[in-house]
């Protein structure tokens, strides 16, 4: 409830044009680094001289399978988990280094684990600081958390902003065309209100496929879901 | 003694206060923008359309006709023609933007005019840039500008794109082509491979004993796996990478003789693309808002310059964080920045920034790929918060439908950008 109030206040701010920062960081890479190496040091390396030691080199690590540096002799079940397709991603190392044996039963990572939220928050964001760039691999693991949307009971019922709605529109029309005209992306203007907002919760909620669409609706609160219905009903 | 005179003059300037908090008692503000491209065509664009008239908006770009780096491989490739991706001013124009052909040559920053090559000077309030990229001089050992009519980058569209296209087409049979791609960051991560995967289509049709050697200074380049799927697909054996442990990262051309230099060896080659080592086009250079690195860093949340809060910076040019130099990017960049310079001249409600990005590429006919990612910003950077690429293996009605997808986008961002 208390969570809920804080975060409608939080919109209302972003509303009242209080601009700036919006994503999370995962956590302090200075930070991180000391935390690194008191903690992992021992038998990691990260960074332009990294190599195996007594655990792998962590360089590249965000986005590779489990398992998967060449020439490191792994255990048996930690192969075996990348096999079945873990990936190491900011949640799937942030279990791993919170308790290695909950994730991995046979791991020789001989490792009590960190428990501290935000100390793993720290190292992670070290440790993302070696993995690719998405400036430059675009398909790069994510480098900050999203901001989570609000979320109300009564979606359906929520009189969109038309002035929000015209502002957010501009995300759509680099491939939507203004004057609902198709080739090759659909049009979506002058849809029924009703019709528009549960196509975006259906792609919001992975139920739709497309993988852009997914993409843009996963970070639009339904409010601005609301605003973008009202505003693509009413263009001509 | 108060008059008439000015009593009427104090009421205006008061009205004024009320209508743009920052610029009081001046008729209009005024918006001055640097490049016709997606980033800069399009802050135009949306300032004087959303503007509707509170704002004098100019757009300086050299040229009468903007050709768009984007798609320009699928002309390389036989795929469009190179009219089909020339756009003129005039949706702009209409639009209420204030368009000038020339070459903006200056930037006083303190007195807020840019100076033309053809002697106008230009006030604004705002100012912003998005000029692309230029090529790093001393970036390949025997390469510069005055080589590029021989051995051509091709990376800004145009008579590049047109004079790469005729040597591939000049190639003697079982003839090499070599590329030498760029080093991090520079402009269409995808686009050094998907420039590749054309020219692989044309000469497999043409001239199909012909080899293709990619020179790379990277370990790993976007959509790789995708890429190599494809190319073992389509053209085995016709393509070779050379990556930095066998040299890929200390080659010399020698433009006279047509030959590329890799680990001390001269190898002949028949065309050769050098795709240099870029930085923020020349007139941010100029303004003085570009770092040690060349490129020009800005706030995240608004696309500011963070050397002169008087000054944005689009696209190619700004260094902004996760975001990849892309035309999809500075069009997603460029709305964030109209907003935010509405909301400083006129009061317009501003709303926090979201940014996207998708790059399709096609591998070959019908076979398409795409990779894109959400950002927000953080108080550090613009940051990636989700991604998505297409995988191998997928079926071919999904790889036909995504390069139909990326026509549609085509079609979508320019009439977006051009009006």
């Amino acid at each position: 409830m208390r969570a809920a109030a804080i975060l409608a206040l939080a919109a209302l701010a972003c509303l009242a044009g209080v601009s700036g920062a919006r994503a999370d960081a995962i956590g302090d890479p200075a930070r991180g680094e000391a935390i690194f190496d008191k903690e992992c040091a021992r038998c990691h390396m990260v960074g332009p001289e990294a190599r195996d030691r007594i655990g792998p080199a962590l360089n590249g690590i965000f986005g590779r399978r489990a398992a998967a540096a060449e020439g490191f002799a792994y255990s048996k079940s930690i192969t075996r988990m990348g096999n079945d397709g873990l990936t190491w991603t900011l949640e799937t190392l942030e279990a791993y280094i919170e308790n290695p044996k909950a994730l991995v039963s046979g791991t020789r990572m001989n490792y009590r684990g960190l428990r501290d939220e935000a100390a793993r928050g720290d190292v992670l964001a070290y440790l993302r600081e070696w993995s690719d760039k998405p400036q430059n691999i675009p398909e790069a693991e994510p480098s900050a958390l999203p901001s989570m949307p609000v979320l109300s009971a009564e979606v359906l019922a929520l009189q969109g902003d038309l002035a929000w709605g015209e502002y957010l529109s501009a995300e759509c029309l680099t491939c939507h065309k203004r004057d609902g005209s198709d080739e090759g992306i659909p049009s979506i203007t002058q849809w029924p209100v009703e019709d528009f907002v549960i196509a975006m919760h259906a792609y919001k909620q992975s139920l739709r496929p497309h993988p852009v669409m997914q993409m843009m609706a996963s970070r639009l609160s339904d409010e601005e879901i609301a605003a973008l219905a009202a505003y693509f009903a009413t263009i001509d | 003694m108060l008059n008439r005179r000015t009593f009427l003059g104090t009421t205006i300037a008061a009205g004024g206060v009320l209508a743009a908090p920052a610029l009081f008692g001046q008729a209009k503000p005024r918006v001055v923008v640097i490049g016709g491209g997606a980033g800069g065509a399009t802050a135009a664009r949306y300032l004087a359309k959303d503007g509707a008239g509170a704002l004098d908006v100019t757009l300086i770009e050299a040229n009468p006709t903007y050709t768009t780096c984007f798609f320009s491989n699928l002309y390389i490739g036989g795929f469009r023609t190179i009219e089909s991706l020339e756009h003129g001013y005039g949706g702009i124009a209409a639009a209420g933007v204030n368009v000038i052909h020339d070459l903006a040559t200056g930037v006083d920053r303190a007195a807020r005019t840019v100076t033309l090559a053809g002697g106008q000077v230009v006030a604004y309030d705002r100012l912003v840039l998005s000029p692309g990229i230029d090529f790093r001089d001393d970036a390949v050992p025997g390469w510069s500008l005055d080589a590029a009519e021989i051995m051509p980058h091709a990376y800004k569209a145009g008579p590049q794109t047109k004079l790469l296209r005729a040597q591939i087409e000049a190639m003697p049979q079982g003839g090499l082509f070599a590329m030498v791609a760029p080093p991090n960051p520079y402009r269409c991560p995808p686009g050094p491979y998907e420039r590749i995967s054309m020219v692989a289509h044309v000469l497999k049709q043409s001239n199909p004993t012909a080899k293709i050697l990619v020179l790379d200074p990277k370990e790993k380049f976007a959509k790789q796996a995708l890429f190599e799927e494809g190319w073992q697909r389509h053209y085995d054996g016709m393509i070779e990478v050379v990556g930095p442990d066998f040299g890929g990262a200390a080659v010399e051309v020698r433009p006279g003789t047509m030959e590329v230099v890799v680990d001390g060896t001269a190898q002949k080659v028949d065309v050769c693309n050098v795709i240099p080592a870029q930085m923020a086009g020349k007139i941010a250079q100029i303004a003085g808002v570009t770092d040690d690195k060349g490129w020009a860093p800005v706030d995240p949340a608004n696309m500011k310059s963070k050397m002169d809060e008087n000054v944005y910076v689009l696209g190619d040019s700004s260094a902004q964080g996760d975001m990849p130099k892309s035309g999809y990017s500075a069009n997603s960049q460029a709305k964030v920045a109209a907003l935010s310079i509405r909301g400083e001249l006129t009061g317009a409600k501003v709303f926090p920034a979201k940014y996207s990005n998708t790059c399709w590429s096609l591998i070959a006919p019908d076979d398409g790929v795409k990779v894109g990612a959400a950002y927000e910003p953080t108080p550090e950077k613009i940051a990636s918060v989700s991604s998505f690429v297409s995988q191998a293996g997928e079926d071919a009605a999904l790889r036909k439908a995504t390069y139909e997808e990326s026509l549609g986008w085509y079609a979508g961002i320019t009439a977006d950008m051009f009006g």
